[in-house]
Formats: C-alpha cells, structure tokens, sequence
C-alpha cells in the first residue's frame, strides 16, 4: 500500500469513527436532559431512570467522541503537514473557538455527572443543558472549518504564496451554513432512530416496557421531526453545492454530460469509460431544478473538467445514492409515526410500528457515513478546493500504512468494546432500574 | 498580541503537566501500589479526579490548535519528524481515556475490569513517557531537517538517552503530583499515612530521575546545565524548586494538603520555566544549531490577533467555571458517586 493511500484510508477510518461518536456525543444530551426535565416536572421515577440510564451512555460517548478528536487533531499534522502549514493559520479560528465550546462542555459534564444532589436541581438540569448546546457549537465550528475546504476564502493565492489572511471570512466561508446545518440536523436523526431502534427493540422483547416506551418516545420524536426538516436543508446543500462544486454534484449525480434541462438520476451503474450510466431511472428536467430552481437552467456535467481534476465518480454516485435513499426511507417512516401521535393512536403503540424502528436502527449513521463521503470523496483530488491538491499535502515519512494499520486495529477493537458496553447498559436495565410502574416521588 | 498567545500556550502545557500530569500519576501509582491497598486507592483517585478528569485533557486540546494556527510551521516540523513518538502518545491518549469511562461506567462490574484496569494503568505510563520524549526532542537538537534516510529522520530525531530520561523524569513527576494530590483526598488517619509514605518516597524517585537527565544530557553533549544556570532567573527558579521540595518533605508529616498541592505544582511551574526560560522564544532547537523561534515563526499578523481574542474570550468562559467546578467538588465531599 503506497503511503499516499494509507494517509488516505487513516483519515478516512479516523473521521468515519469519530463522526459517529461525536453524533451521539452531541445528541444524546438533548434527550437526556428532555428526560430529566419531565423528571422535574411530573416527579415520575421512570424520568429519573431513563436520564440516569442515558447520562452514562452520553458518558461513554463523549470520552471516546473526545479521544478520537483529539487524534484527529494530531492526525491532520501527523498525514497533512503539509496542508497544515499553510490551511492552519486560516482555517484555525472555528478550531480555536471550537477548543472553547470542547472546553465547556467538559466542564459542564463534570457538573452534569457528579452534580446528583449536590446543587439545586434545576442548576443541575442547566448544566446538562450546557452539555447539550456547547457539544452542538462545537460540532457546528468544526464543520465550519470543514466547510472551508470545499469553499476557501479569508486569504488572497497569489504565486502559492497564502496573502492577506482573515480568518473570520475563512469561518465564515460561504459553505459554512449549508454543510453545519445539514449536518446537525443529520446527528439528530442518525442518533434518534438509533436509539429509538434500541429501546423498540427492547419494548418489543417485553423487558422494562415502562421505561423503554418512554425512552423510545423522547428518541423517535427527536428523531422524527429532525427526519422532517432534512430535505429542506438537503435541498440549501444541493444548490449551493450546484454553485460552487459543480464538479462534485456532477460526480454525485454521474451526471457526464453538459445540458440544458437535465434529469435526475436516480440509482444506476456509472461507467466511467463509455460517460453513461446503466439501469437509472431518470426523472426528466428534475436535476436543473434541484440545482438551480429553474427546470431549464444548464447543469455543467463531468465534461467540464479535466479528467486530473474530477473526483471518483462511482463512489461518490453511490454514496449519494445511499444517503438520499436512506434519509427517504427515514421520512416515510417519520411521516408515519406523526400521523400516529396525531391521529391514530394505536399505531403509535402497535408491534409493526416498533419493528419498522427497529429496522431503522442503523439507516441513519450509514446515512451519515455516506454523506460524509459524498462530502470528502466529492472533493479530491483537492484538499482545499481549487488550491492544493491532497497528493500535495501528504507527508514525506514512510510506513503510513503501519500506522494506518494500528489505528484501524485500535478502532475496531474501540467499537467492539463500546458496543459490548452499550449492551450491557440496555440489558442491565431491569435490574439497575425498578421502572414498572408511573409512581411519583415527592 | 503575539506574548498574550504565548503566554497561553506556556500556561496551557503547564496546566496539561500539572492537572494531566496528576491525572496520569493516578494511574501510574495505582500500578505501583500492593494489591491489598489498590481497591482504596483506586476509589479515592476516582473520587477525585472523576468530575475534573475530561476537562483536564482539553489543555493538550489548547495547546495543539495554539500550535497549528498560531505557529504552523512549529506544528508541523514537530509533525514530520515526531511522528512516531507522536503516535504512541496517542495510542495512550486513546486508551487511557476510554478504559477510565469503561471501568466506571460499565453496567456490570465483572471481569471485563481485569481488562480496563491493565490498559488504564499501562497507557497512564505510556503517555506522559512519551510526552517527556517529545518535549526533550524538542528540545535536544535531534530533529536533523538534513536528514534523508528514515533513521536519521524519523527515529533518531528522538530516540536518545536524553529523550528517555526526561521521558522517564516525566513519568515520575506525574506520580509525584498525584501522590501529593491524594493525600489531600484522604479521609482517615490511615489512609493519610499510606499516602504520605507514598508521597516521600516518590520524592526520591524524582530526584534520581532528575539526576538521570542530567548524567544523560551530559553523555550526550546536551548543555542542559549552561541552560539553567547561564541566567539569573534560571538559577533563581532552580533554587526556588529546591527550597520548597525540602519545605513539601518536612511538611508531609503535618495536615496541610492544600500547602503541600500548591508546593507541588510551585515546583514543577519552576521546572518548566527553568527549562524554557533560557533558550526563549525559541521552541525547537535543531540539528545544526539553527532554531524555530516563537517570534519568527508565527503566523500572519490577522492570524495571531484573533487567535489572542478568541483565547481571551474562551478564558473568560471557561477559567470561572472550572474554579467553580474544582470548588464544589472540593467542598463538598462524600457521595460523589455518578450511579
């Protein structure tokens, strides 16, 4: 494995492991604290146990989502140096504020999980909150700072000199808003089907069904409207990716050819050498007006670009694919348990309803890995679009593919033992919570 | 504006030594104490690092983002050439901090802990190890940017009898901390007596690592000993050292924790001051007598002065809340359990 590749495939299993945690890291405390919340406020024990029960998860998530973002920032110096160098100084500022927001939040963990009984309740609920908004401000700065790779600004290239920098215009890149906000709404559906999935499952295996209803309630309907909300934030990432990627929206569409009124492709095998694409359904004129409003603008196609300056088309074709029929499948069955809540409320308890969750346990996180391909991938060959290519960036010392086979090691051993953990969460809770019945505490 | 960022950075990898340190000297005590007494200990060194033990690592946090916008030719040229010292820092990083959460928040305690417990006690050592072999590289004059074949470049830039003694002098600053730290921690008079003893006996394990660096250092041709005593305030920090870790010995005996925690942390501020005093603002010294200097290598001018606001602006948010969460965790004591 050459060492350009290996930089390539550690990034990769770094952020694709990380991206999971730091989901749930930065979801689960909105869930945790509605939980205590309706703890406070109607003094059911069951409230208590189900924020209990989740602040340990939120525990274990944020120490791994913590770790593994602090390799990540070793690991941009360790593969990029060479990008770091001359990216660092522009794009550091959301890094430097996100230290901050970490900060915060860490400190307010603190409170948060040692806090029981040691301060006034509802200091001691704001301090989940504070959990809740400063791990939200810290995945929006990172994603800012991501965003500036696929749309650098705050500095003039001039003669590969990096001239005049601003970091606040680099923070405040035109990507920012589009990808921060398609990518918080997808942590609140990716870890809300999740854990709703979980405590389905657990409702439907008939153990601590109390509990678990009302874990699963709080989940799916974070789950549920967030499922709602993101086309409308996937259809802000079409057009601004149509402006100022065209190059990776025609790789997420195979789209090969220049056109007036183009289709949408949906599905398909792309074949790169013939520049079509085999068994696709096509809806006629629908990819213009995705990208640009107007169901007769042209959409630039592949042709546009040299062939050194196009990304993997396959990938990111299916990648897309994936994502946008993963977060459909998620809406339908968001549109069905709204219609439940409101209207027929025997579908909301009935066994199909639970087991449809069930199944939708993971859609979301593949969702999310796959958007984040479509995201990355779509964007080579440049590590800063338009300006430095990755094979430029990648460090001279050799035996990448060493490190890049610890780190998988240390990964998947990593994800073994939290799954195993998380496990023994879910099944202990019978015996670690007595949640039958709705009794109140004073 | 650039002194302000410095002074963060200084007082970043002070605070990292100091409270990371004593977070890692948990660990490495725990592996250095009988097996009768480990259960005891290990229940007060939770109890007390518990609440502040995610926060203490986010100083590394600060220091790395200093490093890379502020000064990115710093960060990377350590980058390049640390890599593998690097690495296995973070493979400690790593298990360290998730063998902590799992051995206190798994569900059931059974023998899964016989896992969690050897990876925490082992990555407790691996880390600071590795973090004393990178700041004595740093340091050294290894680093060769001549360098073309990969030992010159990749392993020698780091592998010395210097970077290992400071490497281990780190590891036992850590328990050293740590040690100071619980007797403060402990509740009765036996515990007291267990830790003290602890405690004065790392003091003489310090000091023999400290001698260690030095007898390397001179093996070597490092001239450590005309950085700390070519100036003044060199001395003048060394010597202040000295006095209070004489003052901490006598001092063990009696119930005065919070003294002693603050003579700790007093000595070993002045150890790292003596040894960035002499050759600042340089921060890497390189093969060939050429150095990247704090001054000269910093980023745009744009760059530095927003990195200084925004550090300013996070410190406001944060060094209250961490006072006020220290605070309350230290008044009151007793259940602190998180189940």
């Amino acid at each position: 494995m050459d060492d350009f590749l290996a930089a390539r495939l550690q990034m990769a299993f770094s952020l694709g492991f990380h991206i999971v945690f730091s989901c749930i890291g930065m979801v689960m405390p909105f869930f945790m604290c509605t939980a205590h919340y309706l703890w406070l406020k109607r003094k059911k024990a069951v409230y208590l146990d189900v924020t209990k029960a989740w602040s340990k998860g939120v525990a274990i998530f944020f120490a791994t989502g913590a770790v593994s973002g602090t390799v990540l920032s070793f690991e941009l110096g360790l593969l990029w140096p060479k990008f770091m160098e001359h990216a660092g100084p522009i794009f550091g500022m959301p890094f430097s504020l996100e230290g901050t927001a970490f900060f915060i939040e860490a400190i307010a963990l603190g409170f948060y999980l040692y806090g029981w009984n040691r301060f006034h309740p509802w200091f001691h609920w704001f301090t989940g909150v504070i959990v809740g908004i400063s791990g939200l401000l810290s995945g929006i700065l990172v994603v800012a700072a991501n965003a500036w790779m696929n749309s650098p600004a705050g500095f003039d290239f001039v003669n590969g000199q990096y001239l005049n920098i601003d970091p606040m215009k680099a923070m405040f890149n035109e990507a920012w808003f589009s990808q921060a906000l398609h990518m918080c709404v997808a942590a609140f559906v990716s870890t809300g089907f999740a854990v709703a999935g979980v405590h389905a499952l657990m409702i439907l295996k008939g153990k601590n069904v109390n509990f678990h209803r009302k874990a699963f309630q709080i989940a799916a309907i974070f789950g549920t409207v967030a499922a709602c909300l993101q086309p409308i934030s996937g259809d802000i990432s079409a057009k601004d990716v149509a402006q100022r990627q065209p190059a990776k929206l025609a790789a997420m569409e195979a789209h090969f050819h220049t056109e007036k009124g183009a289709g949408l492709i949906i599905g398909g095998i792309p074949d790169t050498a013939t520049k079509t694409v085999k068994y696709a359904l096509k809806i006629p004129k629908a990819l213009s007006f995705m990208a640009t409003g107007d169901f007769n603008a042209e959409v630039k196609g592949l042709d546009q670009f040299a062939k050194k300056d196009q990304p993997p088309v396959a990938v990111v074709h299916y990648a897309f694919q994936i994502m946008v029929g993963l977060g459909m499948a998620m809406l339908g069955l968001a549109v069905i348990y709204f219609i439940a809540l409101i209207k027929k409320k025997n579908w909301a308890e009935s066994k199909w309803m639970l087991k449809l969750f069930v199944i939708a346990t993971p859609m979301g996180f593949l969702a999310l890995e796959a958007g984040w391909t479509v995201t990355e991938v779509g964007r080579q060959p440049w590590i800063i679009y338009g300006v430095m290519r990755t094979a430029d960036a990648v460090t001279p010392m050799p035996g990448i593919a060493y490190s890049f086979y610890l780190f998988t090691a240390v990964y998947i051993s990593l994800a073994i033992i939290v799954s195993l953990l998380l496990f023994r969460q879910i099944t202990m809770v019978d015996k670690l919570y007595d949640s039958s019945t709705d009794k109140k505490i004073q | 504006m650039v002194y302000v960022v410095i002074i963060f950075l200084w007082t970043a990898i002070l605070l990292y030594i100091l409270l990371g340190g004593a977070d890692f000297g948990a660990g490495i005590i725990e592996l250095f104490t009988s097996r009768a007494n480990r259960p005891r200990m290990r229940k007060k060194m939770y109890e007390a690092i518990g609440p502040v033990w995610e926060a203490n690592h986010m100083w590394l946090i600060i220091v790395i983002v200093i490093l890379f916008v502020g000064f990115p030719k710093i960060y990377t040229t350590v980058s390049i050439y640390l890599h593998i010292p690097l690495v296995c820092m973070l493979m400690g990083i790593i298990a360290r901090g998730t063998a902590f959460v799992f051995r206190n928040y798994d569900a059931v305690k059974d023998d899964m802990q016989k896992v969690y417990t050897p990876i925490f006690v082992i990555s407790s050592v691996v880390t600071p190890f590795f973090l004393g072999i990178i700041a004595a590289s740093a340091v050294s004059g290894q680093i060769d940017l001549q360098a073309r074949d990969f030992l010159s470049a990749y392993v020698f830039s780091w592998l010395s009898w210097f970077s290992v003694t400071v490497g281990i002098f780190t590891v036992t600053i850590c328990a050293y901390l740590a040690n100071v730290f619980i007797i403060g921690e402990a509740e009765d008079e036996q515990d007291r007596q267990l830790f003290t003893r602890k405690a004065r006996r790392t003091i003489f394990v310090v000091m023999a690592a400290g001698g260690l660096v030095f007898l390397a250092a001179h093996s070597e041709g490092i001239p450590l000993l005309n950085w700390i005593f070519s100036d003044v305030p060199g001395i003048i920090a060394l010597i202040m050292a000295t006095i209070s870790l004489v003052i901490t010995f006598v001092l063990l005996n009696r119930n005065k924790p919070v003294m002693l925690r603050l003579l700790a942390g007093f000595q070993v501020t002045m150890i790292l001051f003596a040894a960035t005093y002499s050759h600042f603002p340089d921060i890497i010294l390189l093969k060939g007598g050429d150095n990247l200097s704090l001054l000269t290598h910093q980023g745009q001018f744009k760059t530095i002065e927003t990195l200084g606001y925004a550090l300013l602006i996070g410190s406001i948010f944060i060094i209250p809340a961490l006072v006020y969460l220290i605070y309350s965790f230290q008044q009151k004591k007793g259940n602190t359990s998180a189940h």
